[in-house]
């Protein structure tokens, strides 16, 4: 049960940050990652019940907020500034490509991540090669759209997938580090939002093929 | 204990225009007393064992310092020309101050802290604290500027922080130690299990590098640099990338002890190389005298991840030299292009003629400035690239060594006549010379970093304990 339901999550995750990539309109990639977040947060609160510990829980029901509620939110309210037409995110590589590339990413991911398993082998360590293809393909996602807003969504897909591997191994941080790592996020989305409203009040457009004033 | 002062320091910050200046002070005299502490009587713990202080610490602090100092002592001067031209209002500086402040604060911090995730969370609320200080002036460039540095950094910032997660995995399947406390870490490191510690030493190379102006993930850098405020730009780039190189040091001893000398090396020789290539192909043909100063912090960050990479204590202590005189040198020029931006207003180096002629004593400061640089004595810098090339020889990283040394040499050509273009040669306009008063934080700074490379004073001591635990035991 714990196994199915843990891998059941691990793939909610995988699926949503290969949707990020499928789907172009800004409004479905914003609920996607909310998903995203929510699928993060069942899979803290699946190791919290197999581990029967309080305090995860407690954190299961934080991750959910900030990330299926905060964050979604934030970036939802970035783009109502953006007018209808602008709602198109473009890729520089089209569709299948990015599909494929994802596909490369998750073999990458599953090679480079097998000491990590094999350190202490059990099913959430298992799990750990889908957070790896998680930031892999947030990463992918930051350096091939072209609009503010998607990068952020990248940026925020490396981010869950890291929270997820840290989950994944099952071994604590730190409350100072945990608390400190959400709050730089946080903060991070914020002023990442503000330099979105700045940069559409100076361009007119979030549009980053319009940032090309800087370079050698 | 005297860390916990720092941050009381820090906690009372008002806007007014010298509080920033004197609390810099205050920083730079608590680093003093702390050194003295710490080479009596050993590393120093404080808050809930949250805070730490050992040589390497307190000489990072010292370096926050004094840059700290001479970037905040030509802050009034700074904005008083600015608000004059229109270009700033006294909210901007208000605020600026305000986030200066959080800068250095979150920058002690991060050398301050004793465990590797506190080092991570203080980095990256630098780039959070620095993200509107980069964006201050709102124009375009400064906006993309800022976005850059923003999503760069945080990103490269982000592999730090898997690498953290991974390093404590593997902390927490090795004997004798768990959590990410670096003192434990780094007595335990044997104990690591080799293949994962790999991965996670890799990341947290690659992460903090980012931060720190290293090849590959460098792009930010020119672009912060040049758009940023003058005393901002001379903070990030006088302390804030031997901060994260600081992180990348405490890392190595690490992978030392887990891997052995030659994993981290050769990751950091590479890095190192790509960085100074980087810097001579784009020093050579830089038309912008701000990117410039730019492309050459990214230069001397290598020269010290390259120090790094030899490993030997005569290379520590020369890097961590190297890291000092850089700060106070670079501190000074970016201010002093900030006063001929002022002036002249473009950064055009083929704007700005015969600088010597109308602006005497700001040309000397700047053309004695780019020679520190340029790494010619009586400056530290050369005593410290002196060093390192040294050391290179002696490790028998014999054509490493050659290679980084030409690229030194060519970038420190580039960079010469690149400055004699802008200081010599008849002024392009005809206006009067205006005699400009030279703010001393500027000339201090200067003879700071030659007083340095002369006699070292106190340092030596000071230097040799914060390199023994860093050196390789081969």
């Amino acid at each position: 049960m714990y196994v199915q339901l843990l891998d059941l999550a691990c793939g909610a995750l995988l699926l949503t940050a290969v949707l990020v990539l499928w789907r172009r309109e800004l409004v479905v990639i914003i609920r996607v990652f909310a998903l995203q977040g929510a699928a993060l947060a069942v899979l803290v609160g699946v190791l919290a019940a197999h581990e029967n510990s309080a305090e995860l829980w407690a954190v299961a029901l934080g991750v959910f907020v900030l990330r299926a509620g905060v964050l979604p939110y934030l970036l939802r309210r970035a783009l109502a500034g953006a007018g209808e037409s602008r709602r198109e995110a473009s890729p520089l590589v089209n569709v299948s490509a990015s599909l494929l590339a994802a596909a490369a990413l998750t073999l990458l991911a599953y090679a480079v991540s097998q000491p990590l398993v094999a350190l202490a082998p059990s099913a959430a360590t298992q799990a750990i090669p889908v957070g790896v293809t998680v930031v892999l393909i947030g990463f992918f996602v930051l350096v091939t759209r072209r609009r503010a807003l998607s990068q952020l969504v990248g940026f925020l897909l490396m981010d869950n997938g890291i929270t997820a591997v840290g989950f994944l191994t099952t071994t604590s941080v730190g409350l100072v580090v945990e608390l400190g790592v959400s709050l730089d996020v946080l903060l991070a989305v914020l002023v990442l939002q503000v330099l979105t409203t700045r940069m559409r009040e100076t361009f007119g457009d979030t549009d980053l093929d319009e940032l090309r004033e800087l370079r050698d | 204990m005297l860390g916990a002062l720092v941050h009381l320091a820090f906690g009372w910050r008002r806007a007014t225009t010298w509080v920033s200046a004197a609390s810099a002070g205050f920083v730079l005299a608590t680093a003093i007393v702390l050194a003295v502490e710490v080479s009596r009587s050993g590393p120093v713990t404080a808050m809930a064992g949250l805070l730490r202080v050992d040589a390497l610490s307190a000489f990072m602090v010292l370096v926050i310092g004094a840059v700290g100092l001479v970037a905040t002592a030509a802050t009034p001067a700074y904005f008083r020309a600015e608000i004059d031209d229109g270009r700033a209002t006294a909210r901007t500086a208000a605020r600026h101050s305000l986030l200066v402040q959080l800068f250095l604060a979150t920058m002690a911090l991060a050398v301050l802290a004793a465990n590797l995730g506190v080092v991570w969370v203080a980095v990256e609320a630098t780039t959070i604290v620095t993200a509107f200080l980069v964006g201050q002036r709102r124009t375009r460039a400064s906006v993309e500027a800022a976005w850059k540095y923003v999503v760069i950094c945080s990103a490269g910032i982000a592999l730090a922080l898997l690498g953290t997660i991974v390093l404590n995995f593997a902390a927490a399947h090795a004997p004798g130690t768990a959590g990410l406390d670096l003192a434990t870490l780094s007595a335990h490191a044997s104990g690591l299990n080799p293949g994962v510690t790999r991965i996670a030493i890799a990341l947290l190379v690659l992460g903090f590098g980012t931060k720190a102006g290293l090849a590959p993930l460098h792009a930010w850098l020119p672009d912060a640099h040049s758009q940023a405020p003058a005393p901002v730009s001379a903070l990030m780039s006088g302390v804030l990338l031997s901060v994260a190189f600081y992180a990348i040091l405490r890392v190595k001893v690490i992978s030392d002890a887990a891997l052995g000398a030659g994993f981290a090396r050769t990751l950091l020789t590479v890095m190192a190389l790509a960085s100074l290539a980087l810097a001579a192909s784009l020093l050579i043909g830089q038309r912008d005298y701000k990117r410039m100063l730019a492309y050459s912090s990214i230069e001397h960050l290598g020269l010290v991840a390259f120090g790094a990479a030899i490993g030997s204590p005569l290379a520590l202590t020369a890097a961590l030299l190297h890291v000092f005189g850089h700060g106070l040198a670079k501190a000074v020029l970016f201010l002093g292009a900030g006063r001929v931006l002022q002036f002249t207003g473009t950064s055009q180096i083929d704007g700005v003629r015969g600088l010597i002629a109308r602006h005497p004593a700001l040309a000397t400061t700047f053309g004695f400035g780019v020679l520190a640089l340029a790494g010619l004595p009586p400056f530290s810098l050369f005593a410290s690239e002196l060093g390192i090339v040294r050391a290179g020889f002696t490790a028998g990283l014999g054509w490493q060594t050659t290679a980084a040394l030409a690229l030194v040499l060519v970038i420190a050509a580039a960079l010469i006549t690149n400055t004699s273009r802008m200081l010599l040669g008849a002024p392009s306009t005809s206006d009067t010379p205006a005699a400009t008063p030279i703010p001393i934080a500027l000339a201090g700074g200067l003879l700071a970093c030659a007083v340095l490379g002369i006699v070292a004073g106190p340092l030596p001591a000071l230097l040799d304990l914060a390199t023994q635990p860093l050196a390789v035991t081969r």
